[in-house]
């Protein structure tokens, strides 16, 4: 692993919790994963003892990784999906779904999965995975994922219809097949399984064990979490589903908001707090001039008001970076405005150029090529992102 | 006597003119810097090499996927980065992202774009929909007459097994290279046209290679959200010049929300499954030992619809792993003056991005109105009836479980003498006679001229 997405790892805990809540989360019965949505690619962050058990991997081989890792070809793509809009949609979902062990062999196991959220300002900080082994196989009557009604309460409704998704499950488990071949090298692959009742209490309180924990620990370093949306994410503030979007850009680049005072940075890519050797707490909130060396032209750097920004940017030109170690150096800057789902400006995007790291393989293309990449990944997901939220206004 | 239907069709190009306005201008330099004779000698465009992964199993019957995204997803960030510069170059009749959309409160989450500025300034033409395969035209407009700079860059499989790229590639006009170009009337981000083999004038019509180049492209994207589609002549294809669609779009869409029931699986790992509980009757295809046996399987799915007049769509999504494949008789109900008036005043034209749930309105009030259930019953008349859907699931799974032994090219022959005759086997013949009597399936008494 990357030493940089190492630190971010430790980081991701240790800015949350106290220094106990590893060892305590150690000491769960449970077989779960923690991964952080603001770190580029969504990786694991925690890994249960019991969760590397189960899999066969060691710990080093799963932090900084998607569980992505954990599926293949006997996967079904729907279920992945299931889980990828959960992640989206920033809600709970439980899924049956086959992955594989490290050695290859597949196995069926009941995946619960919860955000978790910041109290003070309602962002998701982490996701809580817990993924319960299904002993024994139990075939539906066929149709993948649900059925009928059920589909509205399992894939569509979230979890608050919980209840009356597992009355009619539990029906649905009366149609039990061949479940002595418990052992997972008899464990039929093929086709849809469900979890029982008993799997499906495991996993729910394994969640609800996994949120009490974090939100004690969470206590002493003041920035609780808990496992219900407490507030609405504040203005400037990014839904996890566009942190998740935005991290799989890796270039440098920042957004910004127009109608805040100073037009605050409110997204800092990876790559671009590499570049500038600032930590994100330092980055967000501040106006993106503080990080203009003396060199910059100050007369075009005061004149920049919020929507007069991209008119002085509007193509690509070469301003003067200061990272934090005072090392000054040119920087190819693009800044275009970004809409959102309605068509109007949300935010400003502006593409570092690295020029810093001249020896990157940019495999043939220019420079500009690839800042105007960015912008269009960033379109992308900023107005994706922001199509669910104008459904409900 | 032929089946028409009047509709305006989308402007794609920069350089599609109204029908008939396209003069007979031929000889050196067109002016215009097109990909035909006049122009193309000496032209350099991007040259993408994708790697083509032909993913074996091994004994375990565990694939060796690849679990981590590749550093940078290439394709993704030059389609972005190309498109991004035609945005900036002003080369689009509109910025797709000042359209307004919304996903539809909803069990399946239908999305909605309002989107006044698509089809102006064009008058309603005829649209032949009774015949699935037609002869290339080139009087009518077709993908050699855009302009270069609509190009965004050619697109093939590597020969040495390596991603490869060439910002400057000389158009190898001999081996008709393939090309990746915008629509100039885009209808999400990143909205362009992948056209096989484009200097061969392909008409509008699947064959194996061709759909493995497109299904190559999404899996070599890698990012779920960006799909590609196909509509078959009848089916709402305006161009018949061979052709397939993409954008990104980073929602779900409802069909690939929709339930499925699995049907089989076959010998080459193909499994096949039918919706459930979704408007339009249709198949999913996933799985296969390899990506050639995934693709070829629903190509000859296909090649079946064709050659026996069905028209229909296809929806390649999350990254090649899923493809939908949806049998239609919307534009032929049209003709028949069977669609309800008020469904035809949104003008609609259920082609395969609406069919998969993302319905572009053109009018304010529809978009306004738009709920799950005016987006129901407009895809509910686009299906096939179960009754007919289970004929045509026969005729597909005849030619696939046939073709399955047959080697590409006899398939391959076969299909194209079964193009110029219709095949007359008595399943074919048994099927036709009880098939709905509005379909079209070549019989002369089933024609109509509006
Ligand atoms: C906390 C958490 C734990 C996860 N654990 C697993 C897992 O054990 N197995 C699995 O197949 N997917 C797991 N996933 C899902 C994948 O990480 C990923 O989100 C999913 O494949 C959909 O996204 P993709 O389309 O980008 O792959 C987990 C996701 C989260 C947020
Ligand atoms: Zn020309």
């Amino acid at each position: 692993m990357e030493p940089q997405l190492a630190a971010l790892i430790r980081q991701s805990i240790a800015d949350r919790y106290s220094l106990f809540a590893p060892e305590a989360l150690a000491d769960l019965p449970d077989t779960f994963t923690i991964t952080d949505p603001c770190i580029s690619g969504h990786p694991i962050v925690f890994a249960s003892r019991a969760f590397l058990k189960m899999t066969g991997y060691s710990t080093h081989e799963v932090l900084g990784r998607n569980a992505r890792l954990f599926q293949g070809p006997r996967t079904s793509r729907s279920s992945v999906m299931e889980i990828r809009e959960a992640i989206r949609e920033e809600r709970a979902v439980e899924v049956s779904i086959v992955n594989y062990r490290k050695d290859g062999t597949p196995f069926w196991m009941l995946f619960r999965m919860s955000p978790v959220f910041g109290k003070e300002d309602g962002r998701v900080v982490h996701f809580v995975g817990v993924q319960v082994p299904i002993l024994g196989r139990r075939r539906r009557s066929g149709v993948s994922s649900c059925d009928g009604d059920r589909v509205s309460e399992c894939v569509f409704g979230g979890s608050c219809r919980r209840e009356v998704c597992s009355d009619s499950l539990v029906e649905l488990g009366g149609r039990v097949l061949d479940l002595d071949s418990a052992d997972s090298q008899g464990l039929e692959i093929e086709g849809p399984c469900e979890a029982n009742d008993l799997e499906k209490r495991i996993a729910a309180t394994a969640v609800s064990n996994i949120l009490s924990v974090l939100s004690h620990y969470s206590e002493s370093t003041g920035r609780l979490v808990c496992g219900n949306r407490c507030n609405l994410p504040g203005p400037g503030l990014l839904t996890s589903s566009l942190n998740i979007s935005l991290g799989r850009i890796k270039q440098s680049f920042v957004l910004m908001d127009p109608y805040l005072p100073d037009v605050p940075i409110v997204y800092a890519s990876d790559a671009f707090l590499k570049l500038t050797g600032y930590s994100r707490h330092e980055v967000l909130g501040r106006t993106w001039i503080f990080l203009s060396g003396p060199d910059s032209d100050p007369s075009v750097l005061h004149q920049v008001s919020p929507f007069r920004l991209y008119s002085f940017f509007s193509s690509f030109d070469l301003v003067m970076m200061t990272s934090k170690d005072s090392s000054s150096f040119w920087n190819l800057l693009h800044i275009s405005p970004i809409r959102n789902a309605t068509g109007k400006i949300a935010y400003l995007v502006g593409v570092q150029n690295e020029e810093l790291c001249k020896n990157q393989d940019r495999q043939g293309r220019t420079p500009e090529m690839w800042q105007l990449s960015v912008v269009g990944a960033v379109k992308v997901a900023v107005r994706s992102s922001s199509m669910v939220a104008c459904s409900s206004k | 006597m032929m089946l028409k239907i009047k509709r305006v069709p989308t402007v794609v190009s920069n350089f599609q003119k109204e029908e008939g306005e396209e003069a007979a201008r031929r000889g050196g330099g067109c002016g215009r810097n097109c990909l035909r004779s006049c122009c193309i000698q000496g032209a350099k465009l991007p040259l993408y090499a994708f790697k083509r992964v032909d993913k074996a199993v091994n004994e375990k019957g565990v694939l060796q996927h690849e679990t981590t995204q590749p550093p940078v997803a290439f394709l993704d960030s030059l389609l972005l980065g190309e498109w991004e510069d035609r945005v900036q170059r002003g080369l689009f009749r509109y910025d797709v992202t000042a359209c307004e959309t919304k996903v539809i409160p909803g069990r399946y989450g239908f999305i909605a774009q309002l989107n006044e500025g698509r089809h102006l300034k064009k008058r309603p033409t005829e649209f032949r929909v009774d015949k699935v395969l037609q002869p290339f035209d080139g009087n009518k407009f077709n993908f050699t007459k855009v302009g270069q700079e609509e190009v965004l860059f050619q697109f093939e499989a590597s020969e040495n097994g390596e991603v490869q790229f060439f910002p400057d590639a000389p158009v190898d006009v001999e081996n008709s290279p393939s090309m990746v170009a915008i629509n100039v009337s885009p209808i999400e981000y990143g909205h362009v046209l992948l056209i096989p083999r484009i200097l061969e004038c392909l008409p509008q019509r699947i064959d194996r290679e061709s759909f493995l180049l497109a299904l190559d492209m999404a899996v070599e994207a890698g990012n779920p959200y960006f799909r590609l589609g196909y509509n078959s002549l009848g089916a709402f294809a305006t161009i018949n010049h061979l052709h397939f669609q993409a954008y990104y779009l980073a929602v779900p869409f409802p069909i690939e929300k929709a339930p499925t029931k699995k049907i089989t699986t076959l010998d080459v790992g193909v499994q096949i499954s039918e919706l459930v509980n979704y408007p339009v009757r249709g198949l999913v295809f996933e799985g296969g030992n390899s990506l050639r046996d995934l693709s070829d399987t629903v190509s000859d799915a296909c090649i079946c619809l064709q050659n026996n007049n069905i028209p229909y769509n296809v929806l390649i999504a999350d990254c090649g792993k899923r493809i939908f494949l949806l049998p239609q008789c919307y534009a032929e109900k049209q003709a028949l003056g069977e669609v309800r008036p008020e469904l035809l005043d949104t003008q609609v034209n259920p082609a395969v991005w609406e069919i998969s749930g993302h319905m572009v309105l053109k009018r304010k009030k529809d978009y306004e109105e738009a709920s799950e259930e005016n987006a129901w019953s407009l895809l509910a008349e686009v299906s096939l009836s179960e009754e007919r859907f289970q004929e045509v699931n026969a005729l597909i799974f005849e030619a696939i479980s046939y073709n399955a032994d047959a080697s590409g090219d006899e398939a391959e022959n076969l299909l194209q003498d079964a193009d110029v005759k219709p095949k007359t086997h008595e399943g074919v013949d048994a099927i036709n006679q009880r098939s709905c009597p509005t379909m079209v399936t070549g019989n002369q008494e089933c024609l109509v001229q509006q």
